[in-house]
């Protein structure tokens, strides 16, 4: 069986981290699997864990009065589920449901923060990576705003 | 010489043997088409013989201005660009395209044969003949052939004459389009003026032309008359009102931020005559109708407008809504993309849009100021 | 300029404004299209609408047509039976020679599925003259999907990897969710060895060609079809121009690198 740190040096959001900082990081995560619609995390929850996905498909709702849920986004394999753990008050903005079988490296949030504290080389390089990881999010959230295929749209 | 085809015949006529060449054309069954006075503007239509061509008769033209102006001499050709070119006796400002009928959800489709009468056009500037060649590189394509235009073309008759007088907006002499023709008629006529003296050197610039010259009275031109001609040409190609450089504009002018794009916009009505006047502007639009109960349809093809705002529709919009990307449009297509498109630029420098233009905007103008870079505000930010 | 007319052979209503017309030849027929090339279609007395064809079988033209204005009304108002008159082929297509030996992606947003329609089709028929064939698939809602029935059926195959996204969807929907760029930055290709060929809104294309070439694909590899306003589609209207480019002959389908400045000039 693969320990952690392999699991995430196999993962794209990881790729180039050397084996000493990929050693400090596994040791706050955990392996965890959900089935088909379960909720993963909930708005307004504590934002006290990320997600590094190996397989499946998470979905972003929001709940509408009318429509019911909303899909925003989905992130897959290959993805992170979970931005909001960075920064106070440390909530989640979101519903996140597993629409089909999702397997994850699941990282304590508090543990996280607190090797990033101390160790500031580490620290700067996993914000870097989060601040690009938000940059693409905003980029195509941007781009839906566009609204591509609307009638008006061209 | 300047534009002398050394291989046709070079004959001078007087004004009796000019009609004698309106005369002979006619009797061919052709339609002569030339200069005339009509509504206060020198225009072009048929004519039965050279009186009833402009004489004594110019233009006073400028920005939005045309008057015509009397010359107080007996000119025939003392004018320069008359208010209308010449693309609409090829290329109608309405062409039957179709005609369909449907029965019991059967459709049958008719292709008219083009109505292509037999003409000559007479007295054709060097501007405007230079500007058929363009157009022939639009409608005579050989992928794709306009029948309407080819059969109009084929067989006209041309008699250009040069420009003595040109007026305030021409510009061909810098475009190195005129004001003496080169090329592309079959006879070419200069008009020598002056001192007592009303003659008409003719060229012969094709067989035809050669033929029909040799059966007009005539006498051979002499070395003098040749100088006369000369001098003629370098005088009215040193007066012209305006210049333009021939050669693709600088880089500045395709700078879509470049502030001079606003200012123009400001200024432009996007009212399309410049489009109408331009004896290149090639754009048109079909148009679809039936009769009432829906059993006749027609296709018609008809003039249309870069400055319209349905010009560039698509669902949802158009791809130029504003009056300055359709000015971009008009002037970077016209001298810009056409050299890409034609290898040719789209202006013969013959002034009309100037002329013809409400606001008097004058293209020239807005190239030299365009071909100077100017920091569009948005780029850099200005420093304060 | 002269239409030949075509009978209406079958009728599919897509989307509630899209259908999907089987065109036979009453009489002439037109000359065998090109992949990606377009039709001028005509609806007798309303007037002509460029159409893509989305299949050329035995002689039949396919062509899907989404309800934008009164041409394309009228010509997706058509039932069997019904006349429709046919100019075409015209335009440059999508050429799949280059493509040979090499990976294919396709990027098609919304209705823009339609044009590349036949590169799927060339696909399956010729499948060992390509490497790794890639369809990404966007559009707005599950319900706006063109060719649900097809994509499905694509899916299930093993010599094809097809994937859908759409902007926003209710949780019934059980695949992607996110603007279609973010597909082509997990596609399975070798980006260096792929030809990329890219059909949908201009926006979309744009952020797609971009997404394509981030991935490492040759700008020149990445291939686009446009859409202008078109009257003619010989080049003697006008309409269709886009810089230098007439995009009824110089297009529909145009190299990314050629077209790219021209796009990205705001008409404002």
């Amino acid at each position: 069986m693969k320990s952690i740190s392999d699991l995430l040096g196999e993962h794209p959001f990881f790729e180039g981290l050397p084996p000493e900082a990929l050693e400090l990081i596994s040791g706050c995560g955990t392996n965890v699997h959900f089935d088909a619609d379960a909720t993963i995390i909930s708005e307004d929850e504590p934002a006290d864990v990320f997600y590094v996905l190996r397989s499946g498909r998470v979905a972003l709702e929001v709940a509408t009065p009318r429509r019911g849920p909303l899909v925003i986004e989905t992130v897959g394999p290959g993805e992170i589920l979970g931005v909001s753990w960075l920064l106070p008050p440390y909530r989640w903005t979101f519903d996140g449901r597993a629409t089909i079988s999702t397997s994850a490296v699941a990282l304590d949030a508090a543990c996280l923060r607190q090797k990033c504290d101390q160790d500031p080389v580490l620290g700067y390089e996993m914000y870097k990576r989060f601040a690009a990881l938000v940059r693409d999010r905003l980029q195509a959230t941007r781009l839906q705003l566009v609204d591509f295929y609307g009638n008006n749209a061209s | 010489m300047e534009g002398l085809n050394t291989v046709g015949l070079v004959e001078v006529l007087t004004l009796d043997g000019l009609d004698d060449v309106v005369r002979v054309l006619r009797d061919q069954g052709r339609k002569v088409i030339g200069p005339i006075v009509r509504d206060g503007v020198i225009t072009h239509d048929e004519f039965d013989s050279v009186s009833e061509l402009p004489h004594g008769w110019t233009e006073d033209q400028d920005g939005g201005r045309y008057r015509l102006v009397p010359t107080g001499t007996d000119e025939v050709f003392g004018f320069s660009s008359p208010s209308t070119s010449w693309k609409r006796y090829l290329y109608p400002e309405r062409t039957l395209l179709i005609r369909a009928r449907r029965d019991n959800g059967t459709v049958e489709v008719v292709q008219p044969q083009p109505d292509a009468p037999a003409v000559a056009f007479f007295g054709i500037r060097s501007c405007d003949l230079v500007a058929l060649g363009i157009l022939d590189r639009v409608f005579l394509d050989r992928e794709a052939t306009d029948p309407t235009y080819a059969a109009r073309r084929s067989d006209v008759f041309i008699v250009a004459a040069a420009c003595n007088r040109p007026g305030k907006t021409c510009f061909c002499a810098s475009m190195d389009t005129g004001p003496t023709p080169r090329s592309g008629f079959d006879l070419s006529v200069r008009e020598l003026h002056g001192d007592g003296r009303h003659e008409f050197l003719v060229e012969a610039g094709s067989e035809r032309g050669t033929e029909l010259l040799a059966t007009i009275a005539s006498r051979r031109a002499t070395t003098a008359d040749l100088d006369t001609a000369q001098a003629l040409h370098g005088r009215a190609a040193a007066s012209m009102g305006r210049r333009m450089d021939p050669q693709d504009p600088p880089l500045a002018a395709l700078d879509p931020d470049h502030p001079r794009w606003d200012d123009v916009a400001n200024r432009c009505l996007a009212c399309g005559n410049c489009t109408m006047v331009c004896p290149t502007c090639f754009c048109n639009a079909t148009e679809d109708s039936t009769n009432l109960t829906g059993t006749e349809a027609e296709r018609w093809r008809v003039w249309d407008s870069c400055f319209s705002i349905d010009f560039s529709h698509l669902h949802g919009g158009s791809v130029r809504s504003t009056v300055k990307s359709r000015y971009r449009q008009w002037l970077l297509h016209k001298l810009v993309t056409w050299h890409d498109q034609f290898d040719v630029s789209g202006c013969v420098g013959c002034g009309r849009c100037i002329t013809w233009c409400p606001v008097g905007i004058d293209l020239t103008a807005e190239i030299t100021a365009l071909a100077t870079p100017q920091q569009s505000a948005g780029r850099k930010g200005v420093p304060s | 300029m002269t239409p030949r007319m075509y009978e209406v052979v079958a009728r599919r209503d897509d989307l509630p404004d899209t259908v999907t017309l089987t065109l036979a030849p009453v009489d002439e027929q037109c000359p065998t299209p090109a992949i990606g090339q377009f039709n001028m279609l005509w609806a007798f007395g309303i007037g002509e609408a460029p159409i893509s064809l989305a299949g050329f079988e035995n002689g039949h033209l396919i062509h899907t047509i989404r309800r934008v204005g009164a041409v394309t009304n009228s010509l997706a108002a058509s039932t069997t039976g019904d006349q429709i008159g046919v100019r075409g082929p015209y335009g440059t297509g999508w050429d799949l020679t280059r493509a040979a030996g090499r990976d294919v992606l396709v990027v098609a947003g919304g209705l823009g599925l339609a044009p590349v329609r036949p590169i799927i089709t060339e696909l399956f028929a010729n499948r060992s003259s390509y490497g790794r064939a890639v369809l990404l698939v966007g559009a707005r809602t599950p319900d706006a999907l063109l060719y649900r029935d097809e994509l499905e059926q694509w899916r299930g195959r093993l010599d094809i990897e097809v994937e859908v996204t759409v902007d926003s969807a209710t949780p019934s929907w059980r695949g992607d969710v996110g603007v279609v760029t973010r597909l082509v930055e997990r596609a399975p290709i070798d980006p260096e060895n792929t030809t990329a060929f890219v059909c949908g809104p201009e926006v979309m294309m744009r952020f797609a060609a971009v997404s394509v070439v981030d991935r490492g694909v040759p700008a020149a590899e990445v291939m686009l079809s446009l859409e202008r306003n078109m009257h003619c589609a010989i080049g003697h209207c006008g309409h269709c121009q886009l810089g230098p480019e007439f995009i009824c002959k110089d297009g529909p389908v145009v190299p990314w690198p050629r077209v790219k400045p021209l796009l990205r000039v705001a008409e404002r």
